[in-house]
């Protein structure tokens, strides 16, 4: 069995035990425990070889993906520890939040890894059952109804996505080998030789399905209640890790059609989705009220900018998408570990409860403040890199895709500078106490910004190389 | 292989049985009945899988059959059925959109997955391209059973449908890789939507399983 399995098998056994495990702060330690081994196992991946192994692949795609789902997943573990009790959790939902989590953190680095797109499904409806628990967890009406909507939306994305896949196999059924599958590697291999028009069918499919998971306008309805009624936790997760997988799953499609010459181009449906949540996101920004579900909007902002690079294609425009995907992660969960420590502090999550911070708990206040600005594109943060390579990307090829992404990335940016006053630097409400906030929820937030900052600042050199290494393996 | 060859015949007829029943979900006015057109469409989705097990030569399909005919025509109807009696759930189908026009609604998609999946697959077998193009109807019309229908457990019967159909395309592919463990995985989808009901109680907490009622909840509202 290949070496990567472990990143999946490790969370799995990890879910088990903690399942069994009978005393709450035990669980929350052996929580992170497990957590930090993944992320350990995910830098021995630095040293595999990168190839196909059966059901799975190693690659400069999927490989910078991985690091940042464990280290998100180790910080997130962390965050938890402090926080998770101040949710008034009784020990059952206690004890199902943290098998929850391990399930959903094999479960999306088996998305990240499978080379087999069979699998690839399998592992990500694994994540979305997975997730769906911890949203409903506080079996509060509002949090019912967001399960129930992700349940209801997602499931009939990963069908879809599941016909999708049966009609590749399809296209690629007359000219595929005996055994081959539905690998990755091997169904890219043939595709030039499948029917054109069955491949886009099945790409249509792919897109719409996968897309649903990874928030794209039209199919995002579920995500903002998703984020904004589960635990604070699965907020960070779900925007960092499981948008990042159903994506990946969108490119790896996108990889395969976009071989045959002439296939509908994969680049143009790509753009459109990704224009489309860019344009509906920012102007939806504005009217949010709940702080939580304001980030969640954002997320669909992000998941957008990064399909719209995806949709430009090419090196340049492949290797912005992944910037953005990975600098989006890192100050999104960011941002919502803030948030969280914001909330148990004031109890609620409505952005004019939660005004004044820098006053009430400045330590918190500060990283938040600068969290919001590294989310809101200003430099020097990855995704002000990301940003810029983007726009100069449609400068020099798409020039009608200027006014657009422009206009979408102005009224976000407005917005989320208009967010960040409001809760940062605003009056201190006169009933409220200034409080403070303990390592375990800023520690988490500064090692990711420090991260964002570090990739807007100087990519380090192998890292670039790995991500332009990826930019062509998406195609 | 075409048409009036026995293989081609009977998938057809087996498929052509599934799509009528996905029509029958739309045309039902009580849940009790509607949950028992989805057992007989279970059934059928089982016969469909083992006679393409049979005629494709692939034993692994028997098992899929199997498994179909276990959860889908047995097993997931009595639970639902059970919910519905011990949360004295509404007896009644509450639409978003009349029968009529469901109905009409319903043809004009069966002519769409026609027009859309006949004149693309030209090159692939008859039989594999004519089941995709039943399937992909059965597909619509339990997303169209999603959108129209207000109660809870029939927008989960129109999952159910929708993921027959989805068997239905993968079972018919000839040499389909991991048709068993696709069709499993997704069955444990449904029965911890099935459970998830139950589970939470939303009869208990809400009064209703209609959702209308759930949207005061979403948490934005001043």
């Amino acid at each position: 069995m290949p070496f990567a399995w472990l990143l999946v098998l490790l969370p799995w056994v990890g879910a088990v035990l903690l399942g069994l495990l009978p005393r709450e702060r035990m669980a929350a330690l052996a929580n992170c425990g497990v957590s930090g081994v993944t992320f350990l196992l995910a830098l021995v991946l630095l040293a595999q070889p990168q190839e196909v192994t059966g059901w799975t692949r190693l690659d400069a795609l999927n490989l910078p993906l991985l690091l940042l789902a464990s280290f998100i997943g180790l910080t997130t573990a962390i965050y938890s520890l402090g926080a998770i009790a101040d949710e008034g959790l009784d020990p059952r939902r206690l004890r199902a939040f943290h098998v929850a989590f391990q399930i959903f953190m094999g479960a999306q680095a088996l998305a990240l890894l499978a080379d087999d797109l069979g699998v690839m499904w399998v592992a990500i409806e694994i994540a979305t059952l997975a997730s769906v628990l911890m949203v409903g967890l506080h079996g509060t009406p509002a949090a019912i109804e967001a399960a129930w909507k992700f349940f209801i939306l997602c499931g009939v994305g990963i069908a879809l996505a599941l016909l999708g896949t049966i009609i590749l196999y399809l296209a690629a059924q007359p000219v595929l080998g005996e055994g081959e599958g539905l690998s990755w590697a091997a169904l890219r291999a043939v595709a030039a030789r499948c029917d054109p028009g069955v491949l886009n069918l099945a790409f249509v499919f792919l897109l719409v399905g996968y897309g649903t998971k990874a928030g794209l306008v039209p199919l995002h309805a579920w995500l903002p209640d998703a984020e904004a009624e589960g635990s604070i936790a699965i907020s960070a997760v779900l925007s960092g890790l499981l948008l990042n997988a159903a994506l990946l799953a969108v490119l790896r499609a996108k990889a395969i059609v976009g071989v045959h010459p002439e296939a509908v181009p994969p680049g143009a449906l790509l753009l459109g989705f990704g224009l489309a949540s860019v344009l509906v996101a920012a102007f939806a920004l504005w009217r949010r009220r709940d702080a939580r579900r304001f980030f969640a909007w954002s997320s669909i902002l992000h998941m957008g900018l990064a399909t719209t690079g995806f949709g430009f294609g090419g090196a340049a425009g492949n290797l912005a998408g992944l910037l953005h995907m990975i600098g989006h992660s890192l100050t999104k969960s960011a941002v919502f570990f803030g948030i969280g420590a914001a909330v148990r502090l004031r109890g609620s999550q409505r952005i004019a409860d939660l005004g004044g911070l820098c006053l009430a708990a400045p330590g918190l206040g500060w990283a938040l403040a600068i969290g919001i600005a590294a989310v809101a594109g200003l430099p020097p943060f990855a995704l002000f890199a990301s940003e810029y390579l983007l726009v100069s990307e449609a400068a020099a090829g798409h020039p009608w895709a200027i006014l657009p992404l422009g206009l979408g990335l102005l009224v976000a940016v407005a917005a989320k500078v208009q967010t960040l006053q409001a809760l940062c630097f605003g009056d201190l409400p006169p009933d409220r106490a200034a409080g403070k906030v303990d390592w375990t929820s800023l520690g988490p937030v500064w090692a990711h910004l420090l991260l964002a900052l570090l990739l807007g600042m100087a990519l380090p050199g192998p890292l670039r190389r790995m991500l332009a290494e990826a930019a062509g393996v998406a195609g | 292989m075409g048409f009036g060859q026995l293989p081609y015949d009977v998938a057809h007829l087996l498929g052509g049985g599934m799509l009528l029943l996905s029509f029958m979900l739309l045309y039902q006015r009580r849940v009790g009945a509607v949950v028992s057109v989805l057992a007989a469409q279970g059934g059928l989705l089982a016969l469909a899988a083992a006679w393409q097990g049979f005629v494709q030569g692939a034993p692994q399909l028997y098992l899929t059959a199997l498994i179909a005919a276990v959860a889908k025509a047995v097993c997931i109807p009595l639970a639902l059925r059970w919910t519905i009696r011990r949360l004295a759930l509404a007896r009644g189908v509450d639409t978003a959109l009349g029968i009529g026009p469901s109905l009409m609604a319903g043809v004009a998609l069966v002519a769409l997955a026609i027009m859309v999946a006949l004149p693309v697959t030209s090159a692939a077998q008859a039989l594999a391209r004519e089941d995709l193009a039943m399937a992909l109807s059965i597909v619509l019309l339990g997303m169209l059973m999603m959108i129209t229908r207000r109660n809870a457990i029939l927008q989960v019967v129109g999952l159910m449908s929708l993921e027959n159909g989805l068997v239905l395309a993968a079972v018919g592919v000839a040499g389909m890789p991991l048709v068993v463990e696709l069709s499993t995985a997704a069955l444990v989808m449904l029965l911890l939507v099935v459970a998830g009901i139950f589970v939470f109680q939303m009869r208990e907490r809400l009064d209703s399983l209609d959702i209308a009622l759930l949207h005061p909840h979403r948490g934005e509202h001043e």
